[in-house]
């Protein structure tokens, strides 16, 4: 039963697709292309009554020291076919998936999105993320096109487009009437819309789905990324997940919806964590150690610091200080990836910084830096903090990346679960069907009636 | 007469000439009849719940077809080629093939599930990374049909391109058509070559994990694809695993030679749309044509060819044809399709598929007229037919789609060659 006056924590699992998180090297760990590793995790995760199962996309794979990257799992699914095939064996899991506001059009990822509802009975969300990088861009017909300013009027504009798209279908346009000769209501799917990077119409080919709109979930983290999550999105992802910069994140972001006239409860903030669950609190330290050192080969430390240093610094030992040559800012060692984009010089001066006052070595100050597990100790210990994280607003919940695919949510969903139901901080039933059903959000109403459109415009 | 268990196909047959005959069923909405929507046993109230859908393809698995074909497009269905319409007496609507393809796929375990896809307004890349991850979540069940985009109002979907707007004129003659949509053709042909390639940019084992070096992949074994055409360049390689089939099944449906050079060029797999036996040796005659032409060869690259028919199916005789008469007058117009419309027994479909199929056919996608009343006219009427004349397959033999067919599974064309 829910504890009164205690917040209601929302989880949510992901399994990486292109990352350093999974540890590919242990025995325990088998495809992460394969349909049985996504069913297993997700069935898993619906067991746990979790809020929704998350992919991510990336478009290129990396590039380091202009060569395919080669130390971290690569390749993976698309993932809206992925969680399309996930909605036949879960129930109430909801599937969400990033897709790029960049290299896509909004009629197509409206559409593919609206069908994922109804083909889940309500369960889609949509991450929408935005790149401005040439790089992926090489992949696509436009090419890289963006500036860095512009990705997110483009992101709010694709969003505003795919609801006019999502609102040209009323809820019982879809008539069906055999007797009557009716199948659907005169005008139904019109739309039209007229702005600085897209001018579509016509009729859209996809009835309004089971939730209205899709759930919207955003991730990024610069002003502009808050400012339209505030402004637009149901759900924000972080990277936050100490409770210091994690609490500030929040106060921040809550902050802003106000502007919007929006209520703090209509954008739930979701960090991504991770979580070594172990019979005591030693053993589960002793653990995260080793998953820790596992996902920071001697091979991976010296690509990190490569990809700060901007230059070569494969002759340096991993085992040994850092390098006393300066980095090249303007030099752009790994690509396709979102870290290190920014502000390498300084980043490059605290990290030597940390590595000097503390004598760690490259690896143990890449380890370091990285955060290593979020959550460790027995399942208790887990339990209260991930509960005290929330009650003290330094997030709603947590999207969980197990370091072990397919069967590295097992111990969080089978001993720490439980433990939090019995705080009365999580379900022990899902109280509705859809995604958001789970995540307490109202069902959007038609922001226009489909009669005859008129012309949307986006300043 | 002894039965060839062994094979679960009949070799000498009192009809047949030997090779086994394919099967596909293609699935569309109420059925391929606009009325189909209003006949008996319809469920139109169903047609954007998955249950539907898993019921049709559970039923084509029953009868063992080889795959189904889920129609697609970019806008509403209207009843002319060339236009949209405002009708709102027909089913207008739809769901992502593809999307759909993949949320069936666990549902079933031998069926091939082909999806149409759009390939006039999409983007390459991400056509072939979610084709190839149909055949990763299926086990190797995958095939896609790229359509391209004959209606200009597609184009305002998207707003960043027009294609040809066809007349009246142009739509009553196919080669008319395809010539207007000739540099469409020619797009879609490098998006399938696109596809191919990305398919082939990850070899079988480029995935090593190998501990002692750190490496999970071996950047030897990734290939970008380098892929630069007048409309689009692609650099690769894939985000997306090789599949499981190597590469999925192409499929193309086609009436006049611009389309027939495409299945040349880009299809495993050919539909066309013959009207009797002597038309089926000409169509096929064009198309053996445009191969020869495009310097193919097929011994290494076979191309299926299968005659499309539309089809109502009643066991008592007369049953069909009246049936497809009050669907007429529903309509209020006779039924026009592209591909021939069948009224009959399964009796009479079994004798005139084994008729056309000594023209040169591999197999059939019968396009049932109804849903789900001629597709379980199809399984459970005709392949019984089709068993007792030992003519179709009594199991599945084969785990994918590629070897339903009887085809090889293609190698990375960027692995080297070994000797
Ligand atoms: C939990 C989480 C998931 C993300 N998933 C993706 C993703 O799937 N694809 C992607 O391109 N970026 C992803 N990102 C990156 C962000 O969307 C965003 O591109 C990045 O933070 C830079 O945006 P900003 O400039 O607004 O901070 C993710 C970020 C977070 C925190």
């Amino acid at each position: 039963m829910p504890a009164v006056g205690k917040k209601q924590l929302h989880l949510a699992a992901q399994l990486p697709g292109i990352h350093n998180v999974t540890v590919w090297s242990d025995p325990r760990s088998e495809s992460q292309i394969a349909i049985d590793s996504f069913v297993r995790l997700a069935q898993t995760a619906e067991r746990g009554r979790f809020d929704f199962f998350f992919l991510a996309e990336g478009l290129r794979l990396r590039e380091h020291k202009g060569r395919i990257y080669e130390l971290d799992v690569a390749g993976r699914p698309e993932n809206l076919t992925v969680l399309s095939a996930l909605a036949a064996v879960t129930t109430h899991l909801g599937l969400a998936a990033t897709v790029n506001a960049t290299f896509n059009e909004p009629y197509e990822v409206a559409r593919r999105l609206a069908t994922l509802d109804h083909l889940s009975g309500g369960r889609a969300a949509w991450n929408v993320v935005t790149s401005f990088d040439a790089f992926t861009g090489e992949n696509f017909r436009r090419g890289g096109f963006l500036t860095e300013a512009d990705r997110y009027t483009r992101a709010a504009e694709f969003l505003a487009t795919a609801r006019a798209l999502w609102d040209s279908w009323a809820d019982d346009d879809v008539r069906a009437d055999a007797r009557a000769g009716e199948f659907l209501r005169p005008g139904a799917g019109e739309f039209a819309h007229r702005g600085r990077h897209f001018d579509v119409s016509g009729r859209f080919a996809t009835p309004r789905g089971p939730q209205g709109h899709p759930v919207v979930i955003q991730a990024g983290e610069s002003d502009a990324g808050r400012e339209f999550a505030a402004s637009d999105a149901d759900v924000i992802f972080s990277k936050y997940n100490r409770l210091g910069e994690a609490r500030a994140f929040y106060r921040d972001v809550k902050g802003r919806l106000a502007r919007y006239g929006r209520a703090p409860d209509e954008l739930r903030i979701i960090p991504t964590a991770t979580a070594v669950v172990a019979d005591t609190d030693e053993e589960a330290a002793a653990y995260a150690d080793e998953i820790t050192r596992a996902q920071v080969s001697p091979q991976t430390a010296i690509a990190h610091l490569e990809a700060v240093w901007g230059r070569d610094l494969s002759a340096y030992d991993p085992d040994g200080p850092l390098p006393d040559v300066d980095p090249e800012p303007d030099a752009q060692v790994l690509k396709g990836h979102s870290v290190f984009r920014k502000g390498r010089e300084e980043t490059a001066r605290r990290w030597r910084g940390l590595a000097e006052e503390r004598g760690l070595t490259i690896r143990e100050l890449v380890i370091e830096v990285g955060g290593g597990q979020t959550f460790v100790g027995s399942p208790r210990t887990v339990a209260d903090a991930i509960d005290r994280f929330v009650q003290t607003d330094g997030a709603d919940g947590f999207v969980f990346v197990p370091h072990l695919t397919p069967g590295g949510l097992d111990d969080l969903v089978d001993r720490v679960v439980p433990l939090l139901q019995e705080k009365g901080v999580f379900r022990e039933e899902y109280a509705g069907t859809t995604l958001r059903d789970h995540l307490g959000l109202r069902r959007p109403d038609l922001t226009r009636r489909h009669s005859r459109p008129s012309t949307t415009e986006a300043s | 007469m002894t039965r060839d268990t062994g094979t679960g196909i009949g070799t000498d047959t009192d009809t047949g000439t030997g090779s086994p005959l394919h099967l596909a069923v293609a699935l569309d909405g109420a059925g391929w009849h606009p009325a189909a929507w209003r006949a008996a046993g319809a469920r139109p109230g169903d047609l954007f719940t998955p249950g539907y859908w898993a019921d049709l393809v559970a039923e084509a698995e029953r009868g063992l077809v080889d795959f189904v074909t889920l129609e697609d497009a970019l806008g509403l269905q209207s009843a002319a080629f060339h236009r949209t319409d405002d009708r709102t007496d027909q089913v207008r609507g739809g769901l992502d093939a593809v999307l759909l393809a993949a949320r069936i796929a666990p549902l079933t375990t031998r069926i091939g599930l082909v999806p149409t896809t759009n390939v006039t307004h999409t983007e390459p890349f991400h056509l072939a990374i979610g084709i190839a991850t149909l055949d990763h979540a299926s086990r190797g069940r995958a095939g896609w049909r790229p359509q391209i985009s004959a209606r200009a109002a597609d184009a305002t979907h998207f707003g960043r391109r027009t294609t040809p707007r066809l007349t009246d004129d142009d739509v009553r003659d196919p080669e008319l058509i395809a010539a207007r949509l000739r540099p469409l053709f020619a797009e879609a042909a490098d998006v399938v070559e696109v596809a191919r390639r990305l398919w082939d940019s990850w070899q079988d084992d480029a995935e090593i994990r190998d501990a002692a070096t750190g490496r999970f992949i071996d950047r030897d074994k990734l290939h970008p694809i380098h892929f630069e055409g007048p409309h689009f360049s692609v650099r690769g390689p894939s985000i997306t695993p090789r599949p499981p089939q190597g590469q999925p099944l192409v499929a193309s449906l086609a009436h006049a030679s611009v389309p027939y050079e495409f299945a040349a060029r880009a299809s495993d797999v050919v539909f066309v749309t013959p009207h009797d036996r002597a038309g089926t040796r000409a169509v096929l005659a064009q198309v053996d044509e445009a191969v020869a032409r495009s310097g193919r060869d097929v011994r290494a690259r076979p191309l299926k060819r299968f005659g499309d028919l539309l089809v109502f199916l009643d066991a008592e005789p007369g049953s069909a044809a009246r049936r497809k008469a009050r669907l007429d007058a529903l309509a209020g117009a006779e039924l026009a399709s592209d591909a021939e419309v069948f009224t009959g027994t399964p009796g009479d479909l079994a004798d005139l598929l084994l008729d056309w199929r000594s023209a040169g056919l591999d197999g059939f996608r019968l396009r049932p007229g109804t849903l789900p009343h001629d597709l379980v006219a199809i399984t459970r009427g005709l392949v019984p037919e089709l068993h007792r004349r030992r003519a179709f397959r009594t199991a599945y033999e084969a785990m994918t789609l590629r070897g339903h067919l009887g085809l090889p599974r293609p190698g990375s064309r960027y692995a080297p060659v070994r000797s």
